[in-house]
């Protein structure tokens, strides 16, 4: 029985199989309408996740499957302190997979191994959240036609952000990328991840100004920027604007590049971009919701002619 | 200077980095075998300058070696019987180990989940890193 606990889990030729069964059900929805019929779908969030439960339950509808599950701890049996194990066990015998969202890292994974059924981390404290990064790749995939040869700029809080340090984890392992990480000093993207750059000899620049790189950018995978983040106000008054994409930024992009946002945006993007076709988050939701579909088919062993 | 016997039965554990030597005790629960240790410290050692010795009598299959290449797998283990040395055990780095370190990141699910196992695996060989299974928090050798 396989799941879904890292990005890495599947292999670059995993992935493709994975984002051609995404790109099919995206061309033929009608097709996989029946696909799951009888199955049922697992939400276990030990703390609240609106987007990302309602896209895991959203996919499974989609696929004629049911869905039953918990929002929030307090109301689930964890409340009365019982053990991830023992609640998979149960789960395992009312579901027949499970996406588990968990504010303790690793707690997916301890859920795996009790697991008669499929588990799916849906996102476990700040360590990883796969299926959000199998979003991102999908989306790069199907709008830009590949995953190699890429400039990819990365813009905000980097030294925090989960998403990110996933996506370029995953992004390395395809040929020909090069990432610019945009970013205050306080919120560096972490040694740990341009230590493994380095060792993979896949070039990297840090910069400190958005304006100066958005005309070498295929990519511009925006964050935002927490004032809780920084250390003083005045820092944080002097360099949000720097971390604000509007349109007169934009005008220095290239025509093809793609604005990505794991969302929800607050105010790191101007609504008043949210017109131009470059800007494909609320897409990105979409094939969110067709990555997942393509995941629970995928572990569930369904194939549809 | 000080001198310590020479034991009949059981391992002698030499080159250790000075001022290991009790972590190792601890690590190999040496303290709850009924058997004789010594424990030498900042003994004079020509390559390291100083260095700590461990001399245990008892049945060398009691030493959990995977335990002792973790903590510093350049310690030599020289197995004796009949006041002889008949072996040198070869260290290596674990895959894995399991109860011997504890997760300290306070996210991380071992530190609520009832009873279940501390699990490190070696995440880099070359640097010697071991991450937490769950968590993948990096273990800082100097909490030894």
């Amino acid at each position: 029985m396989r799941h879904l606990m890292n990005p890495l889990d599947f292999s670059v030729e995993e992935l493709d199989q994975l984002f051609d069964l995404a790109n099919d059900i995206e061309q033929n929805m009608g097709k996989y309408a029946h696909a799951c019929a009888g199955k049922k779908l697992a939400t276990c969030f030990y703390e609240p996740s609106t987007r990302t439960r309602l896209s895991f339950e959203a996919a499974m509808l989609n696929l004629g499957g049911s869905v039953l599950g918990f929002s929030d701890a307090g109301s689930s049996s964890a409340s009365k302190g019982e053990s991830v194990s023992d609640t998979i066990r149960v789960i395992s015998c009312y579901a027949d997979i499970c996406a588990m969202r968990h504010p303790k890292e690793g707690a997916p994974m301890v859920a795996a191994g009790k697991s008669g059924i499929p588990v799916i981390n849906a996102g476990d404290g700040g360590h990883q959240h796969p299926t959000q990064t199998l979003t991102d790749l999908l989306t790069i995939r199907s709008l830009k036609g590949r995953l190699d040869n890429l400039t990819i700029g990365l813009c905000g809080d980097l030294k925090f952000g989960r998403t990110v340090h996933s996506l370029i984890n995953a992004l390395s392992r395809y040929e020909n990328m090069r990432f610019i990480f945009i970013s205050p000093d306080e919120l560096r993207i972490p040694d740990y991840i341009t230590e493994m750059l380095k060792d993979k000899n896949i070039p990297y620049e840090e910069v400190i100004r958005l304006e100066d790189k958005m005309p070498e950018l295929d990519i511009l995978y925006m964050t935002r920027v927490q004032r809780e983040r920084f250390f003083n106000e005045e820092d944080y008054i002097r360099l949000k604007d720097f971390y604000i994409l509007n349109k007169k930024k934009m005008k220095l992009a290239p025509s093809d590049m793609l604005v990505l946002h794991p969302l929800p945006r607050v105010n790191e993007i101007s609504v008043d971009v949210d017109d131009d076709p470059r800007a494909v988050y609320f897409k990105q939701a979409q094939y969110g919701v067709y990555v997942r579909m393509a995941l629970i088919l995928t572990l569930l062993g369904i194939s549809v002619d | 200077m000080l001198n310590v016997g020479k034991i009949e039965e059981g391992f002698v554990l030499d080159h250790i980095q000075a001022g290991m030597a009790m972590s190792i005790y601890h690590h190999l629960q040496l303290d709850k075998l009924d058997c004789t240790v010594a424990i030498i410290k900042n003994a004079r050692s020509g390559k390291m300058e100083k260095k700590d010795i461990l001399k245990v009598e008892c049945d060398v299959d009691m030493l959990d070696l995977d335990v002792l290449g973790f903590i510093d797998h350049n310690i030599t283990v020289n197995v004796i019987k009949n006041g002889e040395i008949v072996d040198k055990k070869k260290l290596h780095l674990p895959k894995q180990i399991k109860n011997v370190i504890h997760c300290k990141n306070p996210r991380c699910i071992t530190s609520i989940e009832q009873e279940l196992p501390h699990i490190f695996v070696l995440a880099d060989k070359e640097k010697e890193i071991y991450r937490c299974k769950y968590c993948e928090e990096k273990f800082d050798k100097r909490n030894l």
